[in-house]
């Protein structure tokens, strides 16, 4: 049993609270990623969990046992931190077995075990070398094996791959999660890039200001954000909000209308309201089209498999995302048909999303509207 | 940066090399001193031509200086001090660096302040402390009435005694507490990523071993650095062991035995040629540890190898 159990965790450092009373239960086995911007607090909670930091009020528990007072040595857990820290005078073997050859285990096991690991993490050829003489990857995997040797019940991983260029990210998020497969063990994974947390994530936990915005599954963070913040955190790029009031049929702003098919339009008629809708959730059409909302081209960004058509509505920046190959020039005039089952709604003043509790009704609209 | 400047380059070299001469000449005319026979050495103006008599030159003033004795003592005290003070420069720092208690910055003035004051300073307090190195804690008991509660329980008259006068302790000790060897180690703690700290932790290491299993190796060449300095400095010591030492025959050092070989003016013909012998002789310890020592001496105080 390792699932981890936050209780209403506070951090201060003095006077100045980081954490805000967070509570997270992540299951047994799960792999949890901690997304957030920096100084959100993410760090900060995962050095305590992994007994780094200590935790102001509030408990954590590891499986059924409190580990507030516990030293980082009797929680159980194993850390690969963003610079490696590697032993930089201690070879590869060294480094992986340090923490066994602190505990006492006798040679002979030790070799063992730091040959196993070496293999599952692919430095078998490399034990007898120093950190200093390994490339960024082979580092990350030192970092990994020394994490791994110890059995921990619980991973914590702290922004392990910002270090490394692009290519070789993708290979090591896709080794990590091997890596979690084969060895089942509750993973903690912080990291302030999205594409790492989405593809990694069983559970996605979104972090703001030393608060939590969101916990869930990737894609439901992802179609769903609780809150305005986590809608313009995740997605690249990011979601377009327009700030208005609602009818009872429709989003007004300034002086402009966008026709919504939404259950809830009636119940929050007059409020103030933030209108997300994702970038690819919008198609261009023709500037007269009717219901369009027209806008001016500023730039068109080439992404290759896309592109990005950042467009202005009277002042207003609007990106929008098409697969298909386009002409578009700066300056031009093109109108913008929002889907009214991808629209996002927000509270204007709380930013929490609107129709939150009805979430079935809202779902079987957007069936009715497709 | 790749700069052309040929004239900024030779008024360098110009500098270096007069550095250079302004260094090696009182070498050198040491050297041709220890040479010569007493009457050449005497001659007026010095003639900087080269005897044959540095055997037996050197011979003489082995024999006058005790050096035998007097360079073994050198070296335990220059050792002695080196090893405390590279062992306690690092607790110390360690301590400074890498734990945060109530009195850090305390203890961080306290050791800084010591810098303003060199043993010379504070010679007399520490000669007293030498002759008894129990006497604060004595004053300690007498001042908070102790000794006189024990005086009168027990009618034992409380009075600590430890004379460290004429020992190699007392020579020792006083010179070790040290800031220079505090701070670099501390300049050099502050470098190491404190991630390294936390990965020992969490690989289940204690202070002490992080300290002794990793800080110690990967700060080798300033300690290095630092004993090379330190053995130096401690070789050339003069005022506080010509006081603690009064049994010079057994715990005189080279420096007080050469000091005693320059010839006073109110002798006979003055023998230089034997007191540069001497000198040649007391100097070329440090000279040899210098040189062994160099490439790691500069490696340690501007480089941080990580």
């Amino acid at each position: 049993m390792s699932s981890i159990s936050i209780r209403n965790v506070r951090k201060a450092y003095g006077k100045r609270e980081v954490v805000h009373g967070v509570d997270l239960e992540f299951a047994d086995g799960a792999f949890v990623v901690i997304l957030g911007p920096s100084g959100c607090g993410k760090s900060t909670l995962l050095r305590m969990i992994a007994g780094l930091e200590e935790i102001t009020a509030g408990e954590i528990r590891i499986g059924d046992k409190v580990v507030n007072r516990l030293e980082p040595r009797e929680r159980g857990c194993a850390m690969v931190f963003q610079n490696y820290a590697l032993y930089p005078h201690m070879s590869v073997a060294g480094n992986i077995g340090y923490a066994l050859r602190v505990a006492g285990v006798p040679k002979a096991e030790r070799e063992r075990r730091v040959a196993e690991v070496a293999r599952v993490v692919g430095l078998e050829n490399y034990l007898s070398r120093r950190p200093g003489e390994l490339s960024g990857g082979q580092r990350q995997r030192v970092a990994m094996g020394r994490a791994i040797v110890r059995e921990p019940k619980v991973f914590l991983f702290d922004e392990p791959l910002s270090n490394l260029d692009a290519k070789l990210r993708v290979q090591m998020r896709a080794e990590i999660r091997r890596l979690h497969k084969r060895l089942a063990a509750t993973s903690v994974f912080v990291t302030h890039d999205q594409v790492e947390a989405m593809t990694l994530a069983d559970t996605l936990v979104v972090m703001n200001g030393g608060r939590v915005e969101q916990v869930g599954a990737p894609a439901e963070v992802y179609h769903r954000p609780r809150t305005r913040f986590v809608g313009a955190f995740i997605g690249a790029p990011a979601m377009n909000f327009i700030d208005g009031t609602m009818a009872a049929d429709s989003f007004t702003f300034d002086g402009r209308r966008v026709a919504v098919e939404w259950p809830f339009a009636r119940a929050h008629a007059g409020r103030p309201v933030a209108l997300g809708v994702r970038p690819e959730q919008v198609e261009l059409v023709a500037a007269d089209s009717p219901g369009a909302l027209p806008a001016t081209v500023d730039f068109v960004e080439e992404l290759g498999a896309g592109r990005v058509v950042y467009t202005d509505i009277d002042g207003l920046p609007f990106a929008v995302t098409l697969s298909e190959e386009t002409d578009l020039a700066p300056g031009e005039r093109v109108g913008l048909k929002l889907l009214p089952q991808s629209l996002h709604f927000f509270d204007g003043e709380t930013g929490l999303r609107l129709g939150l509790a009805e979430s079935v009704e809202t779902s079987r609209a957007a069936v009715a509207a497709a | 940066m790749i700069e052309r400047t040929p004239i900024f380059n030779a008024v360098t070299y110009a500098i270096m090399l007069g550095g250079l001469l302004v260094v090696l000449l009182p070498v050198w005319m040491a050297f041709t001193a220890a040479t010569q026979t007493v009457e050449a050495v005497n001659r007026i103006p010095f003639s900087f031509a080269l005897g044959d008599e540095l055997l037996t030159n050197l011979g003489a003033a082995w024999q006058r200086g005790d050096f035998g004795t007097k360079l073994a003592n050198s070296f335990i005290l220059a050792t002695g001090v080196t090893l405390g003070k590279v062992m306690i420069a690092a607790l110390s720092a360690f301590s400074i660096v890498y734990f945060n208690y109530r009195l850090r910055t305390i203890f961080f003035w306290v050791i800084f302040v010591t810098l303003m004051l060199p043993l010379e300073v504070r010679i007399v307090p520490t000669y007293a402390i030498a002759a008894n190195a129990l006497a604060p804690l004595q004053a300690i008991l007498d001042v908070t009435g102790i000794s006189a509660l024990i005086a009168v329980l027990s009618g034992v008259q409380v009075s600590l005694q430890w004379n460290l006068l004429n020992s190699y302790v007392g020579l020792i000790l006083p010179l070790v507490a040290t800031a220079t060897g505090t701070f670099l180690y501390r300049q050099f703690f502050m470098t190491v990523p404190d991630e390294l700290a936390e990965a020992a932790k969490m690989d289940g290491a204690g202070a002490f071993r992080f300290f002794v299993e990793i800080l110690m190796p990967l700060s080798r060449t300033n300690m290095l650095a630092l004993a090379t300095i330190m053995f130096v400095y401690a070789w050339n010591q003069y005022l506080w062991p010509l006081l603690v030492t009064t049994d010079r025959g057994t715990y005189g050092t080279a420096i007080i035995a050469l000091k005693q070989m320059v010839p006073n003016p109110y002798g006979g013909l003055p023998d230089w040629n034997v007191a540069m012998a001497a000198a040649l002789i007391v100097m070329l310890p440090p000279v040899v540890v210098v040189a062994l020592m160099q490439r790691w001496f500069v490696r340690g105080l501007i480089a941080t190898e990580k």
